[in-house]
């Protein structure tokens, strides 16, 4: 039984070292969520197009699991690992276990707190910016909701602290003030939603604009809007989800800040190869950058797009989302469905 | 247990020789098919000693709570809300040691006091709990599946509360030495233990052969026995072979030694051994095992198990062995806690999410009935093994995770209905 075993073992290091093709291994932490399968098909196309493999995992938002799950992709003799992490700090014995074994790491749109990851993602404060930016064009004073994202996702506080950068002068001023602001559990827009009823009756409907997170929790404060017959006041959001572009057609959203995940999954599936063949191989556009806890990560950050009524034809020309999904139910409203 | 089938093959009369569990033996069947099939739809990647590492490492915590589970499930009882427990003893745990310790008494990062106080406190939670949940039950005749329902909720958030939902840690390191790869006792002490442990089942088996005989019972013939010791040496010593042969990869091994402030010398290996996180799930094993076996509390679970009413009726007070069998299984949820913490090396507000239900699948496969009186600890950890060889090798050959889920629960039932038409030919069903 033994002797089978390390013969295995043998045979298979023979096998891998002698091999030219390279394994990339994507460790995703919920692939419940739609957004996913575009990355994955991103990523896959990019690989194969390089002639490597793809392999994955799906941790099912379980911390442990994903744990569980890299020791696998490791087991499975990947050459590169790309993580999109369920939780930045509890990932940190896999990143671990990877770097044991020289194999690299990139942080996958969530940041890793390891600086041994390279941290690949759009530039979430900006993504903020442009959330607030947007609102803050249509209301410029008022009562203002914040709707954040998951407390254990640090992008959740990157993007917070990029709307206040844009909203602080008037909130100095006076002109502002934010009536509620809460975390949104798992990002769920069920949660989204209990939250921003709460709000609103909390303040007897007196909110003026709302700046969620990403698209689901903007679902959930529009629905929440929708009960009382406030649509339309302005609220942000970010993914583009095709849900969230049919409301902003409609008018009952302001903007969706579009991250092409296409685009991500591209890049991550280059840089993992570049790490593959040589970990110190410098990346195009890539910066040293400090996250909130102090460490310091080779990075690169990709530029978004702010969606909103003026713009959307650029989104259906982009191939992201076909005219009648985006125009559903939408009539003389703004180009390119009218 | 009456046969039936009046054992006209040779290979049950070979199994009734050795006098081995038939169903055991089925058990380890499965596994060991399971284990093979993965095997060759992972290009042999399945078996290696990395893998099989990883396995048991992965599987501590759910298997320490299950035989836990057996006890509870035995009196015909449940506990839907093990993995709430674990994450409220988690938190506390965490708490200690990135709050109290360093913070509230000043004492710093890594103080040697700080992992066995924070287990305590830990343990002293679990218990604390499962004797309430236990109490609930059994003085207050509110059924177990209510009150471990209304607990799964109430202990989920009260842990989140406690932490604010945020991730804690990094935790002690003297802590993180109960996660698996970070605490391992190397090669020459698995051998050591791996020995030790073959002198005392050797001796074990061969006592309770004397003490049979001494009474008058027949034993199972000398050759049998001697079979079985053998298969039983081979078995504990090929473990820990196949453990020692898991290499520590070169880079962790220069890391080590920077952090001693030395070099790596050429051509310098080291295995890893075993886990601290599997010693503590053999030890509960064989503490849970003895507990059952040799204990009048041990007597009494199965007594009250087999026939609630008859136990009570002579004598036996059955409250109080409820809350005695929630308060094991709370602290149980404690050291099962502190395995899957360091494992994370980081308390997350969603560690042990839908353990409770690994925990009574893995009791159920392992052959605990929800009709009571029936179970065993081995069963309950291969149970749990069978499950978490099943999610690591569908993660393994990279079985979309749909599918994944469909398979696990469809292994349950289909384990639980070959387990009845076992019993139903074996006769303990009608």
């Amino acid at each position: 039984m033994r002797s089978t075993i390390l013969l295995a073992a043998v045979v298979t290091t023979a096998l891998s070292s002698t091999a030219f093709a390279q394994t990339v291994g994507v460790s995703w932490s919920n692939f419940q969520e739609e957004r996913w399968k575009t990355d994955e098909a991103a990523i896959r196309g990019a690989l194969e197009a390089a002639g490597a493999t793809y392999v994955s995992a799906d941790a099912q938002s379980s911390s442990s699991k994903q744990l569980s799950d890299i020791e696998a992709l490791i087991s499975q003799g990947v050459d590169a690992l790309i993580i999109l992490a369920q939780d930045s700090a509890a990932i940190g014995p896999a990143v671990e276990a990877a770097t044991d074994e020289g194999i690299p790491v990139v942080a996958y749109d969530r940041l890793i707190e390891d600086d041994r990851a390279f941290y690949l993602t759009f530039d979430n404060m900006e993504v903020g910016r442009m959330q607030a930016a947007e609102v803050f064009k249509r209301v410029p004073e008022g009562n203002y909701v914040m709707i954040k994202g998951s407390s254990t996702d640090p992008n959740a506080d990157f993007l917070r602290a990029g709307q206040q950068e844009v909203l602080q002068a008037a909130i100095d001023a006076g002109k502002i003030t934010i009536v509620g602001e809460a975390y949104t559990d798992s990002w769920l827009p069920a949660n989204a939603q209990r939250n921003m009823e709460q709000f609103l009756t909390a303040n007897d409907n007196a909110v003026d604009a709302v700046v969620a997170s990403n698209d689901g929790t903007a679902g959930g404060a529009v629905a929440a809007l929708t009960a009382q017959g406030m649509q339309g006041i302005p609220v942000s959001g970010q993914d583009a989800d095709h849900a969230a572009l049919n409301r902003i057609a409609q008018g009952t959203q302001t903007v969706s800040v579009w991250k092409d995940s296409r685009e991500l999954g591209r890049e991550a599936a280059e840089i993992a190869l570049a790490l593959a063949a040589d970990p110190e191989a410098s990346v195009e556009g890539q910066v040293e950058w400090t996250s909130p806890a102090g460490t310091v990560l080779r990075s690169k950050f990709l530029v978004p797009v702010p969606v909103t009524q003026d713009n959307l034809p650029v989104i259906v020309e982009a191939g992201w989302i076909t005219q009648e999904a985006l125009c559903q139910g939408v009539s003389g409203g703004p180009a390119p469905c009218n | 247990m009456t046969d039936t089938t009046s054992g006209d093959s040779s290979k049950t009369s070979l199994a009734r020789a050795l006098q081995l569990d038939t169903r055991l033996l089925g058990m380890i069947g499965a596994f060991v098919a399971i284990c093979l099939v993965f095997h060759l739809l992972t290009g042999q990647r399945f078996l290696t000693p990395r893998n099989i590492f990883n396995l048991t490492i992965q599987t501590a915590s759910v298997a320490i709570m299950a035989t836990g589970m057996v006890f509870v499930i035995v009196t015909r009882h449940i506990d839907l809300s093990v993995g709430s427990l674990l994450a409220v003893c988690s938190a506390v745990m965490a708490l200690v040691q990135v709050w109290v310790m360093p913070q509230l008494l000043g004492l710093g990062i890594g103080h040697p006091a700080t992992a066995p106080l924070a287990i305590l406190a830990g343990l002293v939670v679990g218990t604390a709990i499962g004797a309430f949940n236990g109490w609930l039950v059994g003085y207050l005749s509110i059924p177990a599946f209510i009150v471990t329902l209304g607990g799964l909720l109430v202990w989920r958030n009260v842990a989140w509360y406690l932490t604010s939902g945020q991730t804690l840690g990094p935790l002690d390191p003297n802590f993180q030495l109960f996660g698996g790869i970070n605490g391992t006792i190397g090669v020459a002490a698995s051998w050591v233990v791996g020995a030790l442990a073959v002198a005392a089942s050797l001796w074990f088996m061969w006592s309770a052969r004397q003490k049979k005989a001494g009474h008058g019972f027949t034993v199972k013939p000398l050759w049998a026995e001697a079979v079985m010791m053998g298969i039983v040496a081979a078995l504990i010593l090929g473990f820990v072979a196949i453990l020692n042969a898991y290499q520590v990869p070169v880079a962790r091994l220069e890391r080590i030694f920077a952090a001693r402030g030395e070099t790596l010398p050429e051509g310098y290996t080291e295995g890893y051994g075993l886990p601290i996180s599997v010693l503590v799930l053999i030890a509960i094993a064989v503490a849970m095992t003895v507990v059952a076996r040799r204990t009048r509390f041990g007597r009494y679970v199965f007594a009250t198990g087999g026939n609630p009413e008859a136990a009570a009726l002579s004598g036996i007070n059955t409250r109080l062995l409820t809350v005695k069998i929630f308060a094991l299984m709370g602290a149980l949820c404690a050291l099962s806690a502190v395995v899957a913490s360091a494992r994370a090396a980081n308390h997350a507000n969603d560690i042990g999410t839908l353990d409770e239900l690994r925990v009574i699948a893995a009791a159920v496969i392992g052959g605990t009935a929800l009709s009571g009186g029936v179970g065993t600890i081995y069963g309950a950890i291969l149970g749990a093994l069978i499950m978490q060889s099943l999610q690591s090798g569908m993660a393994m050959v990279g079985v979309e995770s749909p599918f994944q889920n469909i398979v696990v629960g469809s292994v349950l039932v289909l384990a639980v209905f070959i387990d009845i038409l076992y019993r139903k030919r074996s006769g303990a069903l009608k």
